[in-house]
């Protein structure tokens, strides 16, 4: 038996990848279910009905899906040029912290001018986040992988040195939580009285900003061109580190917005739980997207779909919504070998 | 001056020991993956899982060394998975690798929480007891430090003398550090390269999950979500710190663990530094350790690259 590449890919192929990674997962889930004692159609229609069945969970959905949307975009952008940013998790923290330092008081501003500074801010924290892994892997050959996971450990120390110091709220009864955020700091709801808020609108317009620097800008050209074959790039001018550097700051921006988004649009204070690991989802949702970044959009709707219909079933149920997690991560292992098969063909020998 | 006499007194050097322990399990477990060629990113996930399947076979009522057994196990299926996944299939080693540490932590929270449904605070058990060596463990201050630790200490020393053996004076360790430098060469010799990567990972998973298996059987006594803590990530450093030789390793990993006792016993004594910063000084120390070494790190040359046969 040997892998064979395959010339061209019947369009067929791309979408039974997915197809095959959620049928796959659902599978797995459902082994579990059952070994669990409950019946397993039952638990994926609470699943669905808690996800998608009132428009109060469909847009809990879609408030889950906002900073799902941002880690995704930023680890497609950055695995498309092979630039491994496991580190969404501090970046994201970076962009809350910003959030939260300059949204509490600091800067009186005005919201149309504050809101966009601080998103400003917290991406440019995201952004030197990885840009210290990315240097160290350009200039030490130091592999980003382990650093950028680190760094997730100390940030999160951080965090939580800021939120006891600081940070520390003084009305907060010694829970470990940041001041609320001003009124000019808080982002709008896109319909008022839901909770879903104008990060996930300002979610979309990235993502069409990535797919359009993808695609439309000698950028994304070279991003791709130095993920396919850094050499070959070299060799055809493009100066490698620093597309390196530019993929860095796009990406870690983009997770550090995610957490400036769920702070000002959601939570409103920085809290030591406030991501319950996007940043890992992230790469979950950036390969069941198979890195396009329009692709992100419905991958992190799908995950989080799963993790708040998960949410609502476990209440009902009674099964533990870790089987979302297994899920999603089973997803993850399935597409990746799905996509393989986009590329190649089994010969047997 | 009571800063600088922490570093004499043996109860310090005692603890590191017992905080080196599961790093020396995890980073021998790396090595032994990276020695044939494959990066193993699982290994949070697997310690993950061998600190539940340890501790929870105890709990059932099994013997402490069955559980050590059982965890090892449980570590290698999980290490098979990615084998498979990235040997035959050649998939990407870094998405598979955070693939199967998702995987095995949330299915670990599963099984946790379906197996023990109605605990409140997670339930202790029995764990390993020092074992004074008798006549050694009498001798001023080593005694102390070196020879009243619990069993899986002494384990994890005779591992890496024992890895170090089978790798450089055994076919068989000729064979894996050949895989990760020259697959072409191993096949040349009749050897199945998808095999002795295979086999090679399953044993550095079993490592790495009975460093899972000391948290819970030899430290802290009962399981918690999110206990191996980011120690993975370190091991991972300390292969390159080691320059994937086991002894170096063994050494990186005791002056690390010393390091982390040292800083535990100066928060008590330096007042005015918020805890979180000496909190952070292993993974600080880990990324220095990189830098200073990925230089003149002699990787293996085989390291993440697929091997196909017939490819050029």
């Amino acid at each position: 038996m040997r892998l064979e590449p395959r010339l061209e890919t019947p369009w067929v192929l791309w979408l039974a990848a997915p197809a095959a990674a959620i049928g796959a997962s659902l599978l797995i889930a459902a082994l579990l279910v059952l070994w669990s004692g409950a019946d397993p159609f039952g638990v994926f229609g609470l699943v669905i009905k808690g996800a998608l069945g009132s428009q109060f969970a469909l847009f809990e959905t879609l408030t889950r899906a906002t900073p799902l949307i941002f880690t995704g975009l930023a680890a497609a952008v950055a695995f498309r040029a092979r630039l491994w940013n496991i580190g969404g998790e501090a970046q994201f923290y970076g962009g809350a912290i910003m959030a939260a330092l300059l949204g509490t008081g600091l800067l009186p501003l005005p919201a149309p001018i504050l809101i966009p500074i601080l998103l400003i801010a917290g991406a440019l924290a995201g952004a030197l986040l990885l840009l210290g892994p990315t240097l160290m892997k350009t200039r030490f050959g130091v592999d980003e992988v382990v650093t950028t996971l680190l760094l997730n450990f100390i940030i999160l120390l951080l965090v939580s040195f800021l939120l006891e110091g600081p940070l520390k709220d003084p009305m907060g009864m010694g829970w470990p939580q940041s001041r609320k955020i001003i009124e000019a700091a808080q982002l709008p709801k896109i319909i008022a009285g839901k909770r879903l808020h104008l990060g996930f609108a300002l979610a979309l317009a990235m993502a069409a900003l990535v797919w359009f620097i993808n695609t439309r800008t000698i950028h994304g050209y070279e991003m791709r061109a130095v993920g396919f074959n850094a050499r070959a790039a070299r060799f055809a001018g493009m100066k490698v580190d620093l597309v390196m550097v530019k993929v860095a700051l796009l990406s870690g921006g983009l997770a550090a917005m995610a957490g400036v988004s769920e702070v000002i649009g959601l939570k409103g204070n920085l809290t030591l739980d406030l991501s319950p690991g996007f940043g890992y989802a992230g790469i979950v949702v950036a390969m069941l997207a198979m890195l396009h970044p329009l692709g992100v959009v419905a991958a992190a709707i799908f995950v989080a779909a799963m993790f708040v219909g998960a949410d609502a079933m476990s209440r009902q149920a009674g099964v533990p919504n870790y089987i979302a997690h297994v899920m999603v991560a089973t997803a993850l292992l399935t597409m990746v070998v799905g996509m393989l098969f986009t590329r190649f063909r089994l010969r047997w020998t | 001056m009571a800063a600088l006499e922490i570093i004499f007194t043996a109860s310090l050097w005692a603890a590191a020991l017992r905080i080196a322990s599961p790093l020396i399990f995890a980073t021998l477990g790396e090595l032994i993956c990276e020695r044939a060629g494959v990066l193993n990113l699982g290994i949070e996930g697997i310690m993950t899982v061998g600190a539940f399947t340890g501790w929870f076979t105890v709990y059932m009522g099994g013997d402490l060394w069955v559980g050590v057994a059982v965890a090892a196990a449980s570590g290698a299926a999980f290490g098979l998975l990615h084998a498979l996944l990235v040997v035959p299939l050649g998939l990407s080693q870094h998405v598979t690798g955070i693939g199967i540490t998702l995987l095995a932590t949330s299915l670990t929270s599963y099984v946790y929480r379906v197996s023990l449904p109605e605990v409140t605070s997670p339930p202790k058990i029995e764990p390993f007891q020092p074992l004074a060596i008798p006549g050694l463990s009498e001798i001023p201050f080593l005694g102390q430090a070196l020879f009243n630790q619990t069993p899986l200490t002494y384990l994890a020393f005779i591992s890496v003398a024992l890895v170090a053996y089978i790798l450089y004076r055994t076919p068989v360790g000729l064979a894996v550090r050949m895989v990760g430098e020259n697959p072409a060469a191993v096949e040349a010799q009749g050897i199945d390269v998808t095999l002795l990567r295979i086999g090679a990972v399953m044993v550095g998973s079993a490592f790495m999950a009975l460093g899972g298996a000391f948290l819970t059987m030899s430290a802290f006594n009962s399981f918690y979500f999110d206990m191996v803590n980011g120690r993975s990530w370190i091991a991972i450093a300390l292969v390159v710190f080691g320059s994937w030789r086991p002894g170096k390793a063994l050494l990186g990993a005791i002056l690390f663990a010393a390091f982390d006792a040292y800083q535990l016993r100066l928060q008590q004594i330096v007042a005015g530094i918020p805890y979180q910063f000496f909190l952070m000084l292993p993974y600080i120390l880990s990324i220095l350790a990189l830098v200073t070494m990925a230089r003149r790190a002699g990787y293996p040359r085989a390291l993440m690259i697929p091997y196909r046969k017939g490819e050029r």
